[in-house]
Order: structure tokens, then sequence, then C-alpha cells
């Protein structure tokens, strides 16, 4: 068994020239433009409709361009993005507490490890500030302080108060407010709205991207649409790890299929594991749920010191809160006392990992640890108290006060926490676990959003641009909205404007014919298996394989380990999977074989990706490549690129194709947040 | 725990439907959705169709599930979703009923799948507010007091589900759109178009067929937001005043 790679090209990033702040002026000012009367003449297809998606559809619709929009959902309020909670980040420095866009952008470097590119990065964080207040005019319900005024609060991996929120719903009221604007452009006219059809395949004709074929999921037929060009806003790949936080639906087959056609999919080893989640609870386990990271405002994780008293917890015999203060490791704190229990994610989920395999987790599987709100209770509580002007508070008074500014704060987390797990949150502490929340890796775009084939472009988690191997809290819906909103209407229009002499696409181009053969082929091909197993029963094996060998750490061993397992993974699926009923119908079943079919491809890439970069960064944590104390070890010289991988179909080697990463405005360094 | 199911199952929107007995073993930390996977993974196992049922975030946000568990949409517990719907408030030996939303307007799919999309069409008739990317002015440039942006915050928390049509005896959207034009209407921004808003939402409400409200308040009772009935009496008004502005 081995793991082999062709080595590729070297990708250009078309970044413009000039300073790193004034690339993106430069950009606007030299782009091409389209005139009004041909936006109208121009069509655009978006496939998805979270706040990448969704805002490049309204976006793209205002301007005039016709466009044609896509989701699996019943409705684009659906998409994933709405179960985001804790907030979205920009330098608007309201706190006046020393925040700036380079700041921002700095901090975001940093955080992922500094394997990102700087120009979309120092981008973003510019953009950050329209971004707000554009939200704030399509009415998304920001938290205000008494004054009127928009309030902040923190996320990990930054030293400022820069994250905008509303309660612990801040991707739902996103959503919303974009859906907003689009249901707008739908009612206008300028996007038509396809929902519950999922793509199945992407039209390329003379190398460019040129249409989709869909599948209409209420009645299975399959349906072509063409356009000009192709935008990708289909969300990320964590549920190939079977339990994540992502929704069920959540796929990467849109993307897969991209790759399939040529597009590059770059670092798809970088996979965000969020470090407070509520851990599993049993074999059927179909999901798990995040814990806001905004709850390490005020959240203290900890796990007992002694092994007797871990064993008395797990055991029942002891109840957390008999635990004195000296007895109990407040670990984040302890390894990392500048940015203590808001230490970014991959840095988290690996503290709490270690304590868990030295065999101080807290519940009965041995893989929980204490999220504890008893301090933060009592802390506000006194504040409370003493701005109601009541003296000498007694403890029960400071606890009632406590909870309820807890409650404003944390109220839905909280009762979502109960709900799931029975257990009173104000009361005992929480107990948390890593899980699979985000992916940064994605498709290889240029700083125009651009994929390698011409006329594809990928936003939103689709992409791989901006969050390097980390995403700090409260940037993907930053990045989402900084995408659909505010990039993708310039860098279309420098594209579209050479195509204004092209007529519509016609539908009944040879490629298409192709392309829908192809879907229908495969859909036939699933259907035709008839074996023993279900559909889900290769997603959880294959989840198994991904978390154990491929997931918080990994060696080169566990990686081959995953390669060979999910190979002969994929090979029973093809000989032993079962899918009820039939082509032309609404079958769930079907759709998920499809998706589940690219998670067995993807996976194998996954392995292959992290088994070459033989460094650790971010998320990526290769247990061979680490300091003296644990800390993760880059290798700059040899692994400052990105990784952009060509998959074609499953009987080759996938090539290599690098884009080297050159950072001229921030020296790389060991990330330390100690 | 060993539980009786009585699940509707219904072919098609032509098909009549009818009931189904299934016996599950469920165990209490499993969600009411988790349960229904166990028995659709034993289904396919026999061969045989799976229960059709909409569902995606499972944490009670998405909105997507949409089923009447005994009686009650989304179940017996007060403020939550079916997803987050736990088999630790059922005992053993219980037998529960499950059927899909029930109301002219939300035509069944395929057993507890139903269509919504007229809830698409009313949101597409006004339920935004008409600003271009680009023109926003600074974020700051309009403070909000916090009451209004707070009672607005409690209003946009609808998750779209259509709990509130399928708890109304009159199969009225009422709850749903006002929570929209109460949204909107509340926030400065939104108030140049508070009573066109008003009345376009709400004519095209009843052209998709939705009921009229007779003040029960079911929909508050049953809806997983916990959304107040006083933003139906918001929009009320607000419709009132835009015949009244129109007419004048």
């Amino acid at each position: 068994m081995k793991i082999e790679w062709i080595e590729g090209r070297t990708l250009d990033g078309k970044v413009p020239p000039g300073p790193l702040h004034q690339k993106w002026q430069y950009f606007k000012d030299h782009q091409k433009l389209v005139a009004p009367n041909n936006k109208r003449k121009l069509e655009i297809i978006v496939v998805g409709t979270g706040l990448a998606g969704g805002s490049a559809a309204a976006a793209l619709g205002e301007l005039g361009y016709q466009v044609k929009c896509f989701t699996f959902h019943d409705s684009p309020r659906r998409a994933h993005s709405i179960a985001a909670q804790g907030g979205i980040n920009a330098a608007k420095n309201y706190q006046n507490d020393g925040d700036t866009i380079y700041r921002l952008f700095y901090d975001t470097i940093k955080g992922g490890d500094y394997r990102s590119r700087e120009a979309n990065v120092y981008r973003l964080a510019e953009i950050s500030l329209q971004i707000i207040d554009h939200c704030v005019a399509i009415g998304v319900p920001f938290a205000r302080e008494y004054g009127g005024y928009l309030a902040n609060r923190s996320f990990g991996g930054v030293q400022v108060q820069r994250t905008f929120y509303a309660k612990g719903q801040t991707g739902q009221q996103l959503l919303l407010g974009v859906y907003q604007s689009l249901n707008r452009q739908i009612a206008r006219g300028t996007v038509t709205m396809y929902n519950r059809h999922e793509l199945v395949d992407i039209v390329i004709i003379d190398g460019q991207a040129r249409g989709i074929i869909v599948r209409n999921l209420l009645t299975g037929q399959l349906e072509r649409h063409g356009a000009h060009a192709v935008v990708l806003a289909t969300g990320g790949y964590g549920n190939i790890y079977y339990l994540s936080t992502n929704a069920m639906g959540s796929n990467v087959s849109a993307a897969w299929k991209a790759v399939r056609r040529g597009a590059l999919m770059a670092n798809p080893c970088f996979v965000q594991i969020h470090p407070t989640c509520i851990p599993e609870s049993g074999e059927y386990q179909s999901k798990l749920t995040l814990m806001s990271e905004s709850l390490r405002n005020d959240g203290r994780v900890w796990v007992p010191k002694k092994m007797d008293d871990v064993l008395a917890i797990r055991n029942k015999q002891k109840n957390p809160r008999d635990i004195p203060p000296e007895d109990r490791d407040y670990f984040l704190e302890r390894m990392y006392p500048a940015f203590g229990n808001l230490v970014p994610r991959d840095v988290a989920a690996r503290a709490i990992k270690k304590v868990c395999d030295e065999g101080r987790g807290v519940n009965a599987t041995s893989r929980a640890v204490f999220l504890d709100f008893e301090d933060a209770i009592i802390r506000y509580g006194k504040s409370e108290a003493s701005l109601r002007g009541i003296t000498n508070p007694d403890p029960n008074t400071i606890r009632k006060l406590g909870k309820e500014v807890i409650k404003a704060k944390y109220g839905n987390l909280f009762q979502m926490y109960e709900k799931i797990t029975g257990v009173n949150p104000y009361e005992q502490p929480m107990t948390i676990y890593p899980a699979v929340h985000y992916t940064m890796g994605g498709l290889w775009v240029d700083y125009e959003l651009q994929t390698n084939i011409p006329g594809l472009f990928a936003l939103g988690e689709c992409n791989f641009s901006d969050h390097g191997a980390n995403r700090l809290g409260a940037s993907a819906l930053m990045q989402g909205l900084a995408d659909g909103f505010f990039i993708i209407p310039y860098t279309i229009s420098h594209y579209l404007a050479d195509k204004i002499r092209i007529p519509k696409t016609d539908t009944n181009h040879p490629a298409f014919d192709e392309a829908e053969q192809r879907a229908r082929q495969r859909f036939e091909k699933l259907l035709s298996v008839q074996g023993d197993q279900p559909v889900e029963y290769f997603h959880r094996q294959l989840g198994k394989i991904m978390w154990n060998y491929a997931g918080i750490s990994r060696t080169a061993e566990s990686l081959l380990q995953a390669a060979e397992n999910i190979r002969a993974l994929r090979e029973e699926f093809w000989k032993n999977v079962f899918i009820p009923g039939k082509i032309d119908e609404l079958n769930p079943e079907l759709d998920k074989a499809n998706r589940v079919a690219d998670f067995l491809e993807l996976g194998e890439l996954i392995a292959i990706d992290a088994y070459h970069r033989n460094e650790s960064c971010g998320g990526h944590f290769r247990e061979e490549y680490q300091t003296p104390d644990g800390e993760p070890l880059r290798n700059d010289d040899q692994y400052a690129y990105v990784a952009a991988w060509e998959w074609t179909d499953t009987s080759n080697p996938p090539i290599l194709h690098k884009e080297p990463l050159v950072f001229e405005n921030v020296k790389p360094s060991t990330r330390s947040y100690k | 725990m060993k539980l009786t199911l009585k699940i509707w199952r219904q072919k098609n929107a032509q098909d009549k439907g009818h009931f189904e007995t299934y016996e599950v073993d469920a165990h209490e930390d499993m969600s009411f959705l988790e349960m229904l996977d166990v028995l659709n993974e034993r289904l396919i196992r026999q061969k045989k169709d799976p229960i059709a049922f909409d569902h995606d975030c499972r944490e009670g946000i998405c909105g997507a599930c949409s089923m009447v568990i005994n009686g009650k949409p989304h179940g017996p517990l007060p403020g939550t979703t079916t997803c987050q719907l736990h088999m630790r408030h059922f005992k053993d030996g219980d037998t529960i009923w499950v059927e899909p939303f029930r109301a002219a307007a939300f035509p069944v799919i395929k057993d507890l799948m139903v269509d919504r999309s007229a809830f698409e069409r009313i949101m597409q008739a006004g339920g935004y507010i008409s600003v271009n990317t680009g023109s926003a002015p600074e974020a700051n440039s309009i403070p909000v007091p916090k009451p209004i942006a707070d009672k607005a915050f409690d209003a946009a928390a609808c998750i779209g589900c259509g709990a509130c049509v399928a708890a109304c005896p009159n199969g009225a959207a009422m709850l749903f759109v006002a929570a929209k034009i109460s949204h909107l209407g509340l926030l400065p921004h939104g108030q140049p178009e508070r009573y066109i808003r008003a009345r376009k939402m709400v004519e095209r409400m009843y052209l998709e067929g939705f009921g009229n409200c007779t003040n029960i308040g079911a929909c508050e009772a049953e809806c997983p937001k916990e959304i107040s009935l006083e933003h139906i009496a918001r929009m009320n008004r607000w419709f009132a005043k835009a015949s009244l502005i129109e007419e004048g």
C-alpha cells in the first residue's frame, strides 16, 4: 500500500500589483465593466443560497444580470449558514480598543497559520466594514447597547472586541437578511429561483463553464440550464466525517463534480475541528451540535487534577460542583495564559484531546471536558447587583442576577444544550468535546474567485481562499458575505465583459447531451447495485475512518491506513449498496447515495493531501512534526504553498499543482498564544 | 424503550393516505428524528420504502422539520422543534401518532413532507427592505433603541417552519406573516415600506389560500420560537393604515 501523486505546474493567484492596502482598489480601478444594457443579456447561474450564494444572487440580480439560482432545500432560507451561532467580525473599532483593518488581516493570517493568500485576506478585512453597514440596512437586528449603538464581543485568537452578533443566532439573522434581498430580486424577475433542485454535473463548452445539469428532487427529472458563467457557493465538506456540526444535507457534490471536470481542490486536509460541541451520546447519533465559541468569553474549560475525582464524576459519586478550585485544572488558562480560554479553535481542540487522552475526560466515554459558567454567573451577578444599587447582596441574589445576564447573552444556546442533554447548564457545567465543524480547504480560486476553469467561480466555504490552515471564529460569515455581496459583482463583470457578444447558451449543444447522459448513467448505476447495505452504513464507516485516521491528529502511517480503508470501502459501496425506489421520482436515498459516493473519493484525496504535507499547521496536525511542548511545527521552507489537486478519475494518481504563498507584509513566525 | 408508532404514509399528493403501525426500540437520548432514522434504516434493510420527511440542521434553526406528533406540531414540548425533541420525554410502551403539517395551503408531497412554497411567495411579495448593495450608510449612523432592536429580533427569530399554520384550526398564516412585517417595520431602516409591505404580504397570504385569524392563539402556543401574538396586532394596525393611506 502506498500513496502516489504526480507533480504538476505552478499556479498564478492573479494578485493585483501595488502595496497590500491598494490591491483591491487597483483591481476595481482597472477591471472591465459591463454596461447595464448588456448585463440584461447575460445569464449567470448561482448554485447555493447560503450567505455566499444568496448574497451573490441578490447582488448580481440588483445589477441587472439574469440570474438563475439553485438550492436542494425547499427554501433558500434553509441553507446551513442559518445555523451559525456566534457572530461576524468587522474591523469597525467601535470599542476604541485598537482594532484596525491591518489587525484583522494580521489576526486572520496568523490564525490561519500562514497558509493563506495575503491579498485575499487583506481584502476581506477591508470589506468587513461595508458588510456591517449593509447588513444593518437590510434589516439584520444585531445586538445593541442601551444607547442604540451596535454591541460587540470577543472571539478566539484575537485581543480586541470586533464580533457583531444577534444573540446566538447570528447566522440565522444574516441569512434571513440575505434571503430577503434575494426575495426582492425574485419579485423583480432578475433572479429565477429553483428550489429542491440539486446540481449533478457542470457543462463545459470550449473550456468554459456554460451550464449545469440539475436533478429536480421532487420528480427525479434531469434538467439543463445554460449561462455565461457558473458560480458555486455550495459550502464545505465536513459531513464526510459523518458526525459533524454540518446539517444532514451538507455535501461536497457540486464542488466534486467541478473537480471531476478539471477544477482543482485546494488544501483538502485543512479541516476545522471545533473544540466545543455536545459530546456523542450513542451509535444512533446522526450529527453533533455546536456550542458557540462565544461561550468561551465567559465559560472556563476544565477537568479535575486528580484521577480519583475524574472517576468519581464519571461514576456520578461526585458532582463537579464538589471539586474545589485548587483541584481543578483550567488547562487552557494554564497552557496559554495570554489568550486563556479564547485560544483559536485548533489549539483548544488539541488541548482537550490531550487531557482526554491522559484519561481525564469527565463522562462515561472519557471524551468530554467541562465548560463552566459558575464564575461568570457570580461575576455578572455582583456587577448587576451593584448597578441596581443592592448593597451586600446575598449569594442567592447574586446567582439569580448573574443567571439573568448569562441568559440574555447566551439564552438560546443554554436552552439548546438542555434540550439535547437533559442537563441544566445554569446549575451544572456543560460537557463538551471537539467535532468537525468547517473546512478551510475547497476549490482553488484565484484573487477573482475564479477556479482554473474559466467562467466557473467558487464562493464562501466552497473555496479555499481566506482561512489558511485554520479559520478564526466569526470569520466564515464575514467571508461568505464579502464574496457574495462585494467581490463577485466586480470580478464576474471583469470576466463577462468579453462575453457580451456571446449568445445565450444552447442547451441542445452536444456537451449538454454528454453531461446529462453521464449524470443519468451515474444514477442508474447506483440503483443497479441492489446490494444489502443502506447508504447510511457506508457514510458511517467512512466517518469513522476519517475521524480515526485523518482527524484531530494524523501520522503518515494513519493516513496510509485511511487511504487504504477508503479505497476498500469505496469498492464495497459500488458492490453492495442498496438504494430503494426509482430514478424518476422523489428519492432521498438516491440523492444521499450520490453524495456519499463523492465523499468516498474526496476522503482519499484528503488522506493524500494530509500525507504529502510533512508539517503541522493549523488544523492539520501531524504527530511527527511538533515542538517539544506539543505545539505544531510548520515547515515554511518546503510547504509554504497551496496544494491544489487535480483528480479527474480514480484510476490515476492525482496531480499536485502548487501556488507558492508569498508573504510580503507579515513575516511567518511561530504562532504563539502563550 | 419500546414504542408503537402510527405514522402517516401517503405516496403523493393524489393518494388518500393512511396510518401505518411500526414497533420500534428507542433510546431515551435519541432525538425524535434519530428514532425515525433507525426505523428508516430498518425499512431499507427490509427493502421497503422509507418514510419521507424534511429535515436538515437538526438543531432547531433551519425550520425544515414539519411533523405533527400526537396532535401537536413539533410534538408535546413548548418552544421545541421536532429535531430537538428527545425520546426521554416519552415513556416505555407509549403509542405515538405522527402526521404531516396539515393545511389547505400546504399540500402533502409524500408521507410527512409538505409543500410550503406558499411561504416563499408571501415573502417575495414584500418581505424585504429595498436597498441595493453598496448604498448603505455607516452602520452606527442610525441608533436603534435597544428595546426596539430586541423586539425586532424576537419577531425575526421565526424559522419559517409553518407550525403556526398547522396549529391553527383555520389554517391561517398570520403569525408567520406578522413576524416578518413586524421585524422589518419596527426597525428604522424598514420603516419607509412599513405599510405597503403589510398590504402586499397580507394580500398574497389570502391569495395563497391561508385562512383567517379568529384569535384562538394556537399559533403562539405551538410556535417553536415562541413568537408573540402581539405581532399580529401590529400587522393588523399597519395593514389598516396601509388602506387608509392609499385611499386618502
